[in-house]
Formats: structure tokens, C-alpha cells, sequence
């Protein structure tokens, strides 16, 4: 199905996901990485013998949070106000872009240091800083790999994972000087780790993302495994985190129940090694929330899709997709990749992304991983249908549909057209056997035709 | 119309009816046996080192010889000897990058995952129980409690920055090979005094 | 109790040996077989590409079929579990019925039948393949990815078989990659997904291939036959239908 999916050049998921599978070892490298951390999280998962009723709780706080969303978010901005942040609000991505570059600008900032956000990358925040002359300097270590490499992220979590350290090891080899052939990741995250030092330390910027928004105390929690996120903004004189809007949970004490699921179903981890709550700047520090919408408001009211705002990032459904693992993250050609990423995408670009939500099996592995409990596959299903409504499925599959439509909706027709098609099929292999015209046929046999079919049988044998 | 008011006034047209905000409880009732040998545990796990003792003499002999050595040491434990005075909430990350060793107090430790809680006032700087290439904790045993919702329930004052912090810091970004020591302490060792 | 066997459109056109076990072994068990012969599909393949609107004749066509049976059975737990959460129609109440009647052949044997002894032999090494549809979505067994307690229809209909030598692939319940229309639209990670679980039935040394549903058989099969591969694909009919000559 060769069908470049936009002007833009970019492969449709199936196009991209062949081009990964054809070097099938590294294919099953990273299959078998991520099954690794899928593995992790089962074991993890195991240790808490109250975990499908945490699920159960986050899902319900979320509902919960979204029925209320307006509400929770005012008071938010109250209290948060009052705590000595100041709140900024941004309609889309591009609103989200200007207020960072104004920040950056009302200060004479050329450079800042970002811990890792999903919506910074959905807003494509760094083209545009470094187009108006900032450096930004990413300082998770994955996501420093794909940027020196001028990559994007694969996946939400590990950002680098479609790497592998011989990789690495070039990359650093090329920009920091390392070692050439020395892939010890020992090595090569000490070489990191003194590099992005003197960047946390001259920094006077720092950015974040939120994991999570408390209205009832106007905080916002950031986790992190490396620290990074707390080097940038504990050293920096700015520091502005970026949310969106849905990040909102109602109470303090609820987030017992969301730190309690976050990791263990990310990467096994009972709880991310920093989870750090921000309430107030410190002294002489100045404190920004950007609150950002770009299509979350619009999404809430589809009844059917509203569900997918409950992500709280995890990247659980992801390492249990078996598309996801056998296809890469890029060949999702978005910010988030993966199942949540299929049914997040057509929202924000219904025509661009149609590709997405035809990317799974409905094996629905995806629903049952996720500690808020999304419906993930199903929302994938109720996906291709808007976009069938839409008219963003090819036309030739609509008329090999309506074909099969009418046949089946017709019982005559339907033995009459299974009798010609097994006839042929005997007759003529050539016909169906032909790797060009038919994908089954590339790497698999056809079913063999039998002369009866059952209903033959059965009306010969049993009336 | 403002963004603000844009987005605020769209979420309010397409919510969903408000759904109750559920209680959270649980019908699994949290595990209070072997409280402190279980921590030390959990920390294990998470790459940490926790050492029960019956009073706080050892880590003054790990302070005094960290000094001894030359090592620039940052000590915000009263218990311990003379604080810091020098670190204040201020201090910028160019004088505390040197730091080699800090000892801190948190309120509390979480058994089921290792963790610690700790606010700013413990820290003295925000940047202290990061910037340093060790760290070490001091909690006592009775301040242990069994999971993150007594977590919350305990804590009565988030202040200006609070932390949960579990073991040092890490990365798995290079093929999944779990690193420790990625941006922040390279090892945590957590003294727990029982009596 | 009248039962309605539905075979879906490709077993009755390919697989008919599949749908003759299915028969054979209701009978066998004095069910009273009705077998309409008007039936065509459950529509499942127009829905799953997103046309789930322009099956609409298919779903009157099936109500018209089944709407006077106790109950629907039918070898496969994809299209059961299409028709148990789409089938709507003009005659909304004989949709409903049937959405609530329609069972999938191995949970219909233990859930409603409760059979606890089957008169069956197989003699073989056999490798079981979990369906996805079957197992998360008609809960005909326990899943990895949940904490809650073990089971499995098809196994306990398995272990009344003599002779019999099940095993699970390492990864118990990954996707084969068949998907439906995914299978040709997604071709590549379609047939990588299903060489995957094939290489670990291979470590099992199993001499068959069996699953609840044929689509993923077939999926399977392509590729084995592609390869040359001495090991078969059987539907789990066939093995519970299957007696032993000399006992025969």
C-alpha cells in the first residue's frame, strides 16, 4: 500500500514500517527491548496486589477531573497565582512557541536547557527557538542523543530507543569528543553527564514539562529518573513548565495513586527516582506555567475520544504493542507514536495522520496495560470509522468495501461469488498467486480452495 | 476574547456531566509487618544502600573522613556537627557544583518503593540533593510508613519545593543498560536509626 | 434449545473441514444443530476498515437468519465478538437477543453446555494460539497484561482431549498479526508479527498450530506452507471432534 500520506513527503505508517522490518535483526532487537520493559512492568505490576483497583481509582479521578476540567483549572490558576507563579495561557501551538520566545526575549536570553516534554515536541517548540536564535539544549539523556543526531523521539519515555550504543557512540564520538568505538553506556553517560553540567550551571533558563497539576494546592509535580529536570531549574533564575490542559487532578492526595502506577507501568520502577512538587518559586526566582489547549478542549467534547485525555504518558501501551515494536516509533511521523499516539493524532490533524489509527490488529493488549484504563483499541476502531465518514480512506478501499457490502448482504450472490472465486482460485493459482497484486500473497500461501464449501456440503448431506 | 477565556469557555461547552470524584479506597489493607527491613529492601532494588544503626555515629565518621579527605561537604543534619551556613536558598550552582558529599534529613521514608520524602527547609538549597556526587539521608525507623497514601496523608506542609526521592540517579537511555549516576547523585546511602 | 451455527464466510468457502467438525461435534454433544443457510457475514470486514456503516444489509441479513434460535454458535471468536457489540438492525429486539445469545464454540461447550468429558483423542504435540479477540475481548481466558486470576476455556476443553500434549509459546498471548484487512494493509508487520510467534512454537517442537479462530490459522499457515514448514495448523474443532479410528 505505497501511498505517501502527505505533501510533505512523509511515509504512511505501512510504508515506513517495511523500511524498518527490512534489516529484520534489528527489527528483532527492538521488539525484544521493549519486550523487555513490557516484561518489567507485568513483573512490577505483580508486587501490588491492590493494582487493577488503582486502575480503576486513576481512571475515575480522571473522569472525574475532566467533567470538572473548567472549574479545576481556575482554581488552579488561583492558587497557583497566589503561590508566586505566574500562568500563561496558549490556545494552540503556536501561541505556546511565542510566550516561551517572549519570556526568553523580555529577559535577553540566548540559550536555555528543557527536561523532557511531550508538548514541546508536539508544538515543535525547538525549530522555532532556534529559528529566533536560541540554543536549546535538551537534557534528558536520550532526548540529547536524537538531537545532536537531529532526530525526534521514538517514543515518549526512552527517547532513543531506536538506537543502538554503537550509535550512540558515533554521535558522541562526532560531538563530544569520545572515545571512537568505546559503547560502554557507562562511558558514554559519564561523557554526558559532565557535558550537560556546564549547560544545567550557565543555563539561566530552564524548562519543564508537567506530570501532573493539584488544583486544590496550585503545584505541579515533575518525575524524573535522572534528575535532569531539577538540575535545570534549581540552577537556573526562570523557570517555566509547560502543561496541558488535561494534566489537572483535583487533590493532593491523589497523586498517591498516579505516582503509584506511573512508573511501574513505564519501566517496572517502583517510583521514578525524583518526583519533584513545585509550589512556589525560590527566592529571586521567577516561575512560569504555560497552560496549553491545541485541540485538548476539542477532543473533550467527542464523546467517544474524550477518554484518550486521561494519558498520563507512560508509554505502557507502547512497549505492549506488538505494531509498535516490530514498526519503530518514527514510522508514526508524530510528536507521540504508539496506540495512544494513533487515536491523540487525528485530533490535532485528521487528514495527515489518517494512517495512524489503521496501524494495530485491535489485539487491544494497549486497553489493558493502561493505569487509567482508556479504551485504547476501541477508540482506534471508532477512529476509522470518522475517518471513513470523512473521506480520509483511500477511495479504492471504500469501493472493494462497497463491493463486499453487497455481496454479503446478499446470500445469492455471496455463494455464487464463492463458488467463481474458488473455482478460479483451482483453476488459475496465478491469478491470486502474484506477489505484486496481492500483499497476502508476497510472503504467505493462499488458503487453499476447496471444490465445496460447507454450505454445499451440508445441503448435499444434511436436507 | 482572550485565549483564556477561549479555552476556559470551549471546555465548558464540550465537558462531559460531572462525575463524582471517587474515594480512595482500597480493600487491600497496607502491609505494617517488618517495616524497616522491607525499606531497606526497596531501596536495594532501586540501586540505594540503607544502613540501620542505633544512633548516627557512623555517618559522623563518614562525614569527618569525607572531609578529611578534602572533599567539599555540605551538612544540613544539626545531629551530624556544624551545618552549612554557607548554602542558603540562594547560593547559585557554580559554587555548589564542587560539592562532593551532602547529608541530609527527610521526614520520612515510604516502604513500598524506597522512596524519601524531604522539603526545601531540609535541603537549605533546591539544588543540594542533586548537584552533589553522593548523598546521604538520615531518617528515623519509626518514621516509615507503608505506602504513598499514608504518604499523603502525612504530609502536612508541601512548602515552596517538596521531593520524593528514590535511590541515586539513573538512566537506561543506551539500550536499556541501566546507568547510575546520570545528572544527579552518583550513590545514596540512607542511615535509618532505630531507637 | 434450538442452537444456530454460524460459520463465517471464509470458513465456509475455505475451511469447510472446520465448520463440519463444529457441526459434527455440537450434534455429538445433543445439541439440536439449526444451520440457516441464508448466512453470509458478520460484517466485520467492511466495519474494521471503517465502514461499519455500509453494512447495514449484511446485519439485516443476519438478524433475518438467526433472530428464532436459543442460541448462536459459531467457530470463531473474532466475528463473535464483532456481532456481540455491532449487531444492530430495524428489528432492534431480535438484535438484541442475538447479541446476547451469541457464543463463541468453547465457551458455549463450558459456559453453557458445562461439558466435563469429551470422547476425543489427539495424539500430539500441540502448540496453543491465543486469539486476541477471543481472549480480551469474550474473556475466554485470563490475560497476561491483568493481576487477576488464571483460566482459560480453550485449554479446559484441551485437557479432556487424550493423548494430548498443549504448550504455550513464550510470549503467551501476543498478537499473531493477522488483524483483518491489517493483514494486507500493513503487510510487513502483519507476516514479521506471525514469523514471530511461529519461531516460538518452533522451540516447543509442536506438530500443530491451534487456536479458537481460523482468520489467525490461516494468517499462520500462509506463512508456515511459505517456509516449507513440517507443522500444521488445526482448528480447535477439529481436535475436539477428533476420535481416535480404533475407537471409532
Amino acid at each position: 500500500m505505497s501511498d505517501v500520506i502527505n505533501g510533505k513527503g512523509v511515509l504512511s505508517h505501512a510504508d515506513a514500517a517495511e523500511v524498518f522490518i527490512s534489516d529484520e535483526p534489528r527489527t528483532d532487537w527492538h521488539d525484544e527491548t521493549l519486550w523487555f520493559v513490557r516484561s518489567k512492568r507485568d513483573k512490577a505490576s505483580l508486587q501490588v496486589p491492590e493494582w487493577e483497583e488503582l486502575r480503576s481509582l486513576a481512571s475515575a479521578i480522571k473522569d472525574h477531573s475532566l467533567s470538572n476540567l473548567d472549574n479545576y483549572l481556575k482554581e488552579f490558576e488561583e492558587k497557583a497565582t497566589a503561590n508566586g507563579i505566574r500562568i500563561h495561557w496558549a490556545a494552540d501551538a503556536g501561541e505556546h512557541n511565542q510566550i516561551i520566545l517572549d519570556i526568553l526575549k523580555k529577559h535577553g536570553f540566548s540559550k536555555m536547557v528543557k527536561s523532557k516534554s511531550m508538548l514541546t515536541e508536539e508544538c515543535h517548540l525547538n525549530p522555532f527557538l532556534e529559528k529566533n536564535g536560541i540554543e536549546v539544549v535538551d537534557t534528558d539523556l536520550g532526548e540529547r542523543i536524537v538531537q545532536f543526531r537531529q532526530e525526534t523521539p521514538s517514543h515518549i519515555v526512552l527517547p532513543a530507543i531506536h538506537l543502538k550504543k554503537q550509535d550512540v557512540s558515533d554521535t558522541f564520538h562526532e560531538h563530544l569528543g569520545t572515545e571512537k568505538g568505546n559503547n560502554d553506556p557507562q562511558y558514554l553517560t559519564e561523557a554526558a553527564r559532565g557535558h550537560l553540567r556546564e549547560k544545567f550551571i550557565s543555563s539561566p533558563l530552564a524548562l519543564t514539562g508537567v506530570n501532573f497539576a493539584i488544583a486544590e494546592t496550585g503545584g505541579f509535580v515533575v518525575c524524573t529518573n535522572e534528575g535532569n529536570a531539577d538540575m535545570g531549574v534549581h540552577a537556573a533564575s526562570v523557570h517555566i513548565a509547560c502543561m496541558g490542559v488535561e494534566k489537572i487532578i483535583p487533590r493532593a492526595k491523589d497523586l498517591a495513586v498516579f505516582l503509584r502506577l506511573l512508573a511501574r507501568s513505564a519501566t517496572g520502577q517502583p517510583i521514578t527516582t525524583y518526583s519533584s512538587h513545585f509550589h512556589k518559586p525560590r527566592r529571586g526566582q521567577e516561575m512560569h506555567v504555560v497552560i496549553v489547549d491545541n485541540g485538548r478542549s476539542r477532543q473533550l467534547g467527542r464523546a467517544d475520544f474524550r477518554n484518550s485525555l486521561k494519558c498520563i504518558r507512560c508509554a505502557a501501551c507502547f512497549n505492549t504493542c506488538p505494531v509498535y515494536r516490530r514498526s519503530g516509533g518514527h514510522s508514526y511521523h508524530t510528536a507521540v507514536a504508539g496506540p495512544i499516539g494513533a487515536i491523540l493524532n487525528p485530533n490535532l490533524d485528521m487528514k495527515a495522520n489518517a494512517d495512524l489509527p489503521f496501524a494495530s490488529t485491535l489485539c487491544g493488549s494497549c486497553s489493558n496495560v493502561c493505569p487509567v484504563k482508556i479504551d485504547i483499541h476501541e477508540q482506534l476502531w471508532k477512529w476509522r470509522q470518522v475517518l471513513a465518514e470523512e473521506g480520509h480512506v483511500a477511495p479504492s478501499k471504500k469501493v472493494a468495501m462497497k463491493g463486499l457490502a453487497f455481496i454479503f448482504s446478499s446470500p445469492a450472490l455471496f455463494r455464487f461469488a464463492g463458488r467463481v472465486g474458488r473455482k478460479m482460485m483451482r483453476a488459475f493459482p496465478g491469478l491470486m498467486n502474484n506477489k505484486k497484486m496481492n500483499p497476502w500473497y508476497k510472503q504467505r500461501e493462499m488458503p487453499e480452495a476447496p471444490a465445496q464449501s460447507f454450505r454445499d456440503w451440508f445441503k448435499e448431506n444434511k436436507t | 476574547m482572550s485565549s483564556r477565556e477561549k479555552i476556559l469557555s470551549t471546555i465548558t461547552a464540550n465537558k462531559p456531566a460531572l462525575v463524582a470524584a471517587p474515594e480512595l479506597v482500597l480493600s487491600v489493607v497496607a502491609d505494617r509487618e517488618n517495616m524497616v527491613a522491607r525499606y531497606v529492601k526497596a531501596l536495594e532494588v532501586i540501586a540505594g544502600k540503607a544502613v540501620v544503626v542505633k544512633n548516627l555515629d557512623s555517618a559522623i565518621e563518614d562525614l569527618n573522613a569525607t572531609r578529611a579527605a578534602g572533599h567539599y561537604v555540605v551538612n544540613t543534619v544539626s545531629a551530624l556537627g556544624p551545618l552549612s551556613d554557607e548554602v542558603t536558598t540562594d547560593t547559585h550552582a557554580d559554587t555548589l557544583e564542587p560539592v562532593y558529599k551532602a547529608f541530609l534529613s527527610a521526614e520520612f521514608g515510604v516502604v513500598e518503593n524506597g522512596a524519601v520524602w524531604m522539603t526545601e527547609s531540609q535541603m537549605q538549597n533546591r539544588l543540594v540533593p542533586f548537584i552533589c556526587q553522593h548523598l546521604v539521608i538520615c531518617i528515623h525507623a519509626t518514621d516509615l510508613v507503608a505506602n504513598m497514601h499514608e504518604a499523603y496523608d502525612r504530609i502536612s506542609d508541601m512548602e515552596g519545593y517538596g521531593l520524593f526521592l528514590a535511590g541515586p540517579s539513573k538512566t537506561a537511555d543506551i539500550e536499556q543498560s541501566l546507568v547510575i549516576g546520570a545528572h544527579g547523585a552518583r550513590s545514596l546511602v540512607v542511615y535509618v536509626v532505630e531507637g | 434449545m434450538k442452537i444456530g451455527l454460524f460459520i463465517p464466510c471464509y470458513v465456509d468457502q475455505f475451511f469447510p473441514d472446520v465448520a463440519r467438525a463444529t457441526y459434527e461435534l455440537l450434534t455429538k454433544l445433543g445439541c439440536e444443530v439449526e444451520y440457516p443457510l441464508g448466512q453470509t457475514c458478520c460484517g466485520q470486514p467492511m466495519a474494521n476498515s471503517g465502514f461499519a456503516s455500509l453494512s447495514k444489509g449484511c446485519d439485516a441479513n443476519f438478524i433475518s437468519c438467526f433472530k428464532h434460535v436459543d442460541y448462536v454458535v459459531a467457530p470463531s471468536g473474532s466475528c463473535v465478538l464483532h456481532l456481540k457489540e455491532h449487531l444492530h438492525g430495524s428489528d432492534e429486539k431480535a438484535a438484541t437477543h442475538i447479541r446476547e445469545h451469541i457464543y463463541e464454540l468453547t465457551e458455549f461447550l463450558t459456559d453453557v453446555l458445562k461439558v466435563s468429558t469429551l470422547p476425543a483423542s489427539f495424539p500430539h504435540r500441540v502448540g496453543m494460539h491465543v486469539s486476541c479477540h477471543g481472549q480480551r475481548g469474550l474473556h475466554l481466558s485470563s490475560m497476561t497484561e491483568l493481576r487477576l486470576p488464571e483460566f482459560s476455556k480453550p485449554m479446559q476443553l484441551l485437557n479432556m482431549v487424550e493423548g494430548i500434549e498443549v504448550s504455550y509459546p513464550e510470549r503467551k498471548d501476543e498478537c499473531c498479526g493477522f488483524g483483518g484487512t491489517f493483514c494486507v494493509f500493513e503487510e510487513a508487520v502483519s507476516v514479521k508479527m506471525g514469523k514471530d510467534r511461529i519461531k516460538e512454537h518452533d522451540v516447543n517442537e509442536v506438530e500443530y498450530i491451534t487456536g479458537v479462530d481460523v482468520s489467525c490459522l490461516m494468517h499462520l499457515e500462509g506463512i508456515l506452507k511459505r517456509n516449507g514448514s513440517k507443522v500444521k495448523t488445526i482448528h480447535i474443532a477439529e481436535i475436539l471432534n477428533h476420535e481416535l479410528k480404533q475407537k471409532a
